[in-house]
């Protein structure tokens, strides 16, 4: 499949997990990728395996996007697809414990980072000569069930929804082709996620349990969220803007009784 | 593309419209298709690798029937669309029991038939792949917001978004390889919706749409065949929304 042939797609937060399973898919779709992070080994790895672009560059730094932006204009004179997947959630706590520099540091990356990669990214957009961009916002399915004790990461993760319907909007009001949605994964096999189990007492006892979050009783796989990604950003999706797309594994749907 | 290849789908109303596109979205990628609806023929030729099966989706005996003609027929079933549906709008006070009854009829007692006799088969079929079987009902924006003087098809479609997650939920806790999701559509340019808008709701339709236009079936089916694939196959129990930005606003 080569859905994606011919486009210029930006992923921040790609040397890892969603992020580098977008790089993969977005490559093997046909897209010419651009990616960032922080993690130069893993980026390095990624690249040379998919021919994708790595830029260091951080979300929440308004020049750093000065930077980033011209030098997208420059060498490919245009941007299709921005996913905004950098996120994170360490220095998290519940609303009694958490510190103000953990609270402050996960708004800024998870929150103001998606909205300066929303708005580079329609700065890019409107000036293609067909007119057309798709943004995707990577949220989570915290937005809908917020965890006691990661209140940054779960605020920011609901006020995800509400920033992409405004950017949705914002395109649309303007005659503009660019769409904007989000996506909300459910718990995901990441190599985070794979580390903490591992440090468990119990890493089965552990595993089950990140399993059983899900009716569908098992994790998601980063490719099976990228699989979602790659349609959003495709042509096949050109009448969806401003939607919420739920991949969890049944998560979000109801309460599975007894 | 074939990414379908080997598959038998289902498709209800398949005739015209958004299950038309369907249809033939879903034999471009490679599906065998049974094609459903109520007319005694098809008016013109079908696609190659489809069939025709007469039903009425209200009807439980036909059901019954049509599910064994599948099952005779190809032996599996692996994507069921459950397309098929009627308006039904008017004031509260002025509808007939008879009007309501009609509507939700087919919306919705038609994709609970659907579910309930064709889940066996899908459940075998489904085992032999990642994403297991698909089932995807078509329920509309009209599921998710109201609308004055669309009482009817506002429940109906309504009931079809939580009749689908609890379906999800409940093939989960089985352990059936089926997963269930449901599309919104917003205002689509299909034969039905233009043949019997005036101008002002067509003005209405398309102004009101934030991309400052109606879909075409063809970009509803882009969603379904995207449910129907492995690419969906941590997906069950969501909406999948195309609207043009109708519901954000």
């Amino acid at each position: 499949m080569a859905k994606l042939d011919g486009k210029i797609a930006l992923i921040t937060g790609g040397t890892a997990g969603i992020g580098e399973a977008a790089v993969r898919r977005f490559a093997a779709d046909g897209a010419q990728v651009i990616f960032t992070g922080s993690n130069e080994a893993a980026a390095k790895r990624v690249s040379a395996e998919t021919g994708a672009h790595f830029r260091r560059s951080a979300v929440e730094d308004p020049a750093a996007w000065d930077q980033l932006s011209g030098w997208i204009r420059e060498q490919f004179g245009r941007l299709d697809i921005a996913f905004a997947n950098a996120g994170i959630e360490a220095g998290d706590g519940s609303v009694e414990h958490i510190s103000i520099e953990g609270w402050d540091r996960i708004i800024a990356v998870n929150l103001t980072g998606v909205m300066l990669t929303c708005q580079a990214a329609v700065r890019l957009m409107r000036d293609n000569p067909d007119g057309t961009g798709s943004i995707i916002v990577n949220s989570s399915m915290s937005a809908y069930k917020p965890m006691g004790n990661f209140i940054a990461y779960s605020t920011t993760k609901g006020a995800l929804v509400a920033l992409t319907k405004s950017v949705a909007i914002h395109c649309a009001n303007q005659g503009l082709k660019i769409r904007a949605n989000s996506i909300h994964p459910g718990v995901v096999e990441t190599d985070l996620i794979k580390n903490i189990i591992a440090k468990q007492a119990d890493p089965a006892a552990a595993r089950a349990a990140y399993e059983g979050m899900a009716p569908l009783n098992r994790m998601g796989q980063v490719d099976e969220i990228a699989a979602l990604v790659a349609f959003l950003a495709s042509d096949e999706a050109a009448f969806i803007t401003g939607s919420e797309y739920s991949i969890d594994g049944g998560s979000t749907a109801g309460m599975m009784g007894v | 593309m074939s990414r379908l290849a080997g598959r038998v789908a289902l498709v209800t109303g398949g005739l015209r419209g958004i299950g038309q596109a369907t249809v033939e979205r879903l034999l471009h990628e490679g599906a065998s298709v049974v094609v459903a609806d109520l007319d005694e023929s098809p008016d013109g030729a079908l696609g190659q690798n489809s069939s025709y099966v007469r039903l009425d989706v209200g009807d439980e005996g036909q059901w019954q029937a049509t599910v064994a003609a599948i099952q005779a027929q190809f032996g599996r079933l692996d994507i069921l669309v459950a397309n098929a549906g009627i308006g039904g709008t008017g004031p509260i006070r002025e509808i007939t029991l008879e009007d309501w009854h009609r509507t939700l009829r087919v919306n919705l007692d038609g994709v609970f038939l659907a579910t309930k006799h064709c889940a066996d088969l899908l459940a075998q079929s489904g085992r032999n792949h990642r994403g297991g079987a698909s089932i995807i009902n078509i329920s509309s924006i009209m599921g998710l917001v109201a609308l004055p003087g669309a009482g009817p098809y506002n429940a109906s479609k309504g009931g079809v978004r939580l009749l689908t997650k609890s379906t999800a939920l409940e093939f989960a806790a089985s352990k059936l390889p089926i997963r269930v999701n449901s599309v919104h559509p917003g205002f689509v340019e299909t034969p039905l919706l233009m043949a019997t808008s005036d101008a002002n709701a067509l003005a209405f339709y398309t102004a009101g749409t934030p991309m400052g236009r109606m879909a075409q079936p063809s970009e509803i089916a882009s969603a379904v065949a995207f449910l129907a694939s492995d690419d969906a196959s941590f997906m069950t129990g969501s909406e999948m929304v195309v609207d043009g930005g109708w519901t954000a606003q």
